[in-house]
């Protein structure tokens, strides 16, 4: 695997040898040096054109565990808002001698075009409403060990909830989760649903309080308040009622259902509760295997096999 | 008023190559004759084995084994009037870093086209009589095709107040749009049909509700969805192709629809043909070969309004177009500088290379009846255009000589390196067409031979033949 661009870059054995590596990476991490040499010598560039902290955060936390020497590029300190092409840019920081591009855009298919004019690995950091593969990973990740199934999540009820539309995770977790195994539910209003999305092991409803009782992992997505702006959502607090996750609804989920949230959270939208409240809540284990997850991506993108711890 | 061009054009273009010039037609004299040897003659009732002799301009004799000074070998080639396109944008004035309408011209001879009319979506637009002269000028110094530029129906293309209508057909202005724009507001195109109708024009809409693509980057179907890219639904285009087919219903004024690429869309037409109204359409090649499944790759090259859409949409058009409920074959040949098709997708511009490859795109894609091709291609779109006089006329005794000579089973790959146009945005790189225009003459002289551009036609041409 030279680049993940996409989760459909991953096939399942792919994908379960990632989780095995995570887990040699997660007991990296609860070390009181968490540092190995593996990637000694390796410089990992995250090339940012979209402001992101967490996800830049948990990428460059990665690299360092790993001891690659990291390279941080942002839109906003660069030459980008000058007029410099993406490609200019791809190519210069190239030439300084990058080995993995970590690639964030807010247009889709940019980490895409990124593999042509570089010959370093490219790791998909989240472009437009496309992919962001290793979150995808990451949640996969959390699930499978939370609920312990393996490296599967063969008959796992999973529901997806809220603005599918706009959402780059979901269309990431949709196609993993599905071809991992799991049955997936999709929620949202109409128009926050795309078209097509529905196929084997994934159904689409609008009624959240019907699929609650019967889901062992509750997943929500970010609703941006720029969506009701433009007109997408309903007048006053519709949306949360529908599909926010309150006290109510907290309490229909069964005792062992777990609720994940690609963060940052948008509290008093979907998110209607305090989420520190909820028994299930893994929101933060999810932060702590990311960067596990993108320690065995960039691993496996990098490495020559030897962890060297 | 078209005629008053087609002379100035003629006769700008004779005097820099150096010859006498009739007063009539404005083709060139001298006496030297032509013979287009060995091909195969298409005319409404047929095609049918015979030379073509050509002198002074016209065309003098097709019949047997006919000889001249000169002999154009189309041997295995058909032998048409020369084809139109009713839908290039040259970017000159504006975008020259893309296209002039010296190159692009050139590009439209070496496809077999003796006329395109210009999309009026320049900088500064062709909506008034000082950038339509512009434009007419420098393509007469080119001299490769005839070029007639459209206006638009709303100053700036803003679809707000009305052009000078009256004032831009008394320089030859026969086809008005504001293409690439629709005119959203249904008063203002009401209006528009309701004047424009005893002028003798024809307006030309593109078919697009602005406010269901804002931000569109690619038809809207399960493709677009697994990309994450907003969508451009098919209905945006049927909309404002109902709307105004009812308006054309009410104000009887004729209609011209751009580059057609849904299924609903030729039901649309269909059943408003059925019903008598003078409307006509067009589709552009690549609708009628090429699917959104090619984004996938978010390559914008295949980036382009209204989008590539999918299988039931191309067999939808491609029916249309044999059944004669989709007019002509027009190329909405829109260069980009490689840089802007370079942006990520949602921000690249929409457009394609189209006037290289049309022939191609028809005869592999379509039809390989080379009557329904000159048809979609030359004469109906001669007629739409309003230039019916001079071009797409039959390969007859007395005719204007604009002629195209083609090779309908040449299988050549496209290279996008290989290109005339100063852009490279074509969608058919490396993909491998059959059928390929060979000589083209414009008013009897050759534009085209053998595929290679005659420069002689400008001396201030850029290049040598057939390439950049």
């Amino acid at each position: 695997m030279k680049h993940l661009l996409s989760t459909h870059d991953l096939d399942v054995p792919t994908v379960a040898a990632i989780m095995n590596v995570a887990d040699h990476m997660s007991e990296i991490n609860a070390r009181s040096v968490p540092k190995v040499p593996a990637l000694l010598g390796r410089t990992v560039a995250s090339v940012f054109f979209e402001d992101s902290t967490r996800t830049r955060v948990s990428f460059e936390t990665a690299a360092k565990r790993l001891s690659a020497d990291t390279m941080s590029f942002s839109a906003s300190t660069s030459s980008v808002n000058k007029g410099e092409s993406i490609r200019d840019t791809i190519e210069t920081l190239s030439a300084i001698g990058v080995d993995a591009f970590v690639v964030r855009h807010a247009s889709s298919g940019v980490p895409v075009s990124v593999t042509e004019w570089t010959d370093a690995s490219v790791v998909n950091a989240g472009d437009g409403w496309h992919q962001h593969p290793t979150q995808a990973l990451l949640d996969a990740y959390t699930i499978t060990r939370e609920l312990g199934t393996g490296n599967t999540l063969a008959g796992v009820r999973v529901a997806i909830v809220g603005d599918i539309m706009h959402s780059r995770v979901a269309r990431s977790n949709i196609d993993l989760f599905a071809r991992l195994g799991a049955r997936v539910t999709l929620v949202a209003p109409g128009m926050l649903l795309p078209a097509g999305l529905a196929g084997p092991g994934i159904t689409v409803t609008d009624a959240l309080d019907d699929v609650l009782p019967d889901v062992e992992v509750l997943y929500m997505l970010r609703v941006q308040r720029e969506r009701m702006d433009a007109g997408l959502l309903p007048v006053g607090g519709e949306y949360s009622a529908r599909f926010g996750l309150d006290e109510r609804r907290a309490r229909m989920l069964s005792g062992d259902a777990i609720v994940m949230h690609p963060g940052p959270m948008n509290r008093g939208i979907e998110m209607v509760m305090d989420p520190a409240e909820l028994p299930g809540s893994r929101i933060l284990a999810q932060v702590r295997n990311g960067v596990s997850v993108r320690m065995a991506v960039l691993f496996r993108l990098l490495g020559d096999g030897q962890l060297g711890a | 008023m078209t005629d008053n061009w087609e002379h100035d054009s003629g006769e700008a273009t004779a005097e820099r190559a150096g010859h006498a010039v009739t007063k009539k037609n404005g083709a060139t004299t001298g006496g030297r004759s032509i013979v287009i040897k060995g091909g195969t003659v298409v005319n409404r009732g047929g095609a049918a084995r015979a030379d073509v002799l050509v002198v002074d301009g016209l065309v003098s004799a097709v019949g047997e084994d006919l000889t001249g000074d000169e002999i154009l070998d189309a041997a295995g080639c058909h032998v048409s009037s020369g084809f139109v396109d009713l839908h290039a944008h040259l970017r000159e004035p504006g975008r020259e870093e893309a296209e002039t309408i010296t190159t692009g011209t050139r590009a439209a001879a070496l496809g077999g086209y003796t006329a395109v009319v210009a999309m009026p979506n320049t900088e500064p637009a062709q909506d008034c009589p000082e950038v339509v002269a512009f434009v007419k000028a420098r393509a007469a110094e080119a001299g490769w095709c005839d070029v007639h530029p459209a206006g638009c129906i709303t100053v700036g293309r803003l679809g707000k107040v009305l052009a000078a209508f009256e004032t831009l057909a008394s320089v030859g202005v026969r086809i008005f749009t504001d293409d690439g724009n629709g005119v959203q507001d249904p008063l203002i195109m009401r209006r528009a049909l309701e004047y424009s109708r005893h002028l003798g024009i024809t307006l030309a809409q593109h078919c697009e509700v602005a406010r269901l693509t804002e931000g569109a980057v690619m038809h809207e179907g399960q493709c677009c969805s697994a990309m994450g890219v907003p969508g451009w639904p098919a209905i945006a285009e049927e909309l404002m192709l109902h709307r105004d087919i009812e308006l054309v219903r009410l104000t009887g004024a004729p209609m011209h629809f751009l580059h057609l690429s849904t299924a609903g869309s030729v039901d649309l037409v269909r059943r408003a043909k059925a019903d008598g109204l003078p409307v006509t359409a067009e589709v552009a090649p690549h609708h009628l070969a090429l699917t959104d499944e090619l984004l996938r790759g978010f390559d914008p090259v295949f980036k382009v309004n209204p989008p590539l859409r999918t299988a039931a949409d191309i067999a939808a058009l491609r029916a249309g177009l044999l059944d004669g409920t989709i007019d002509a074959v027009a190329t909405d040949h829109a260069p980009h500088a490689h840089h802007t098709k370079q942006m990520p997708l949602d921000s690249a511009p929409p457009g394609m290379l189209g006037l290289e490859t049309a022939l191609g795109v028809v005869l592999t894609a379509v039809s390989p009846d080379p009557v329904r091709v000159v048809e979609t291609m030359s004469w109906n779109p001669a007629r739409i255009a309003g230039i019916g006089a001079e071009h797409g006329r039959p390969v007859a005794r007395g005719e204007p000589a604009n002629l195209a000579v083609w090779d309908s089973s040449r299988v050549w790959t496209v290279d996008r390196a290989s290109l005339a146009s100063k852009s490279r945005n074509t969608p058919f790189h490396g993909m491998e067409l059959r059928g390929r225009n060979v000589h083209t003459l414009l008013r009897g002289r050759v534009t085209v031979r053998d595929g290679i551009a005659q420069e002689s036609g400008d001396a201030r041409s850029i290049g040598s033949g057939g390439g950049r």
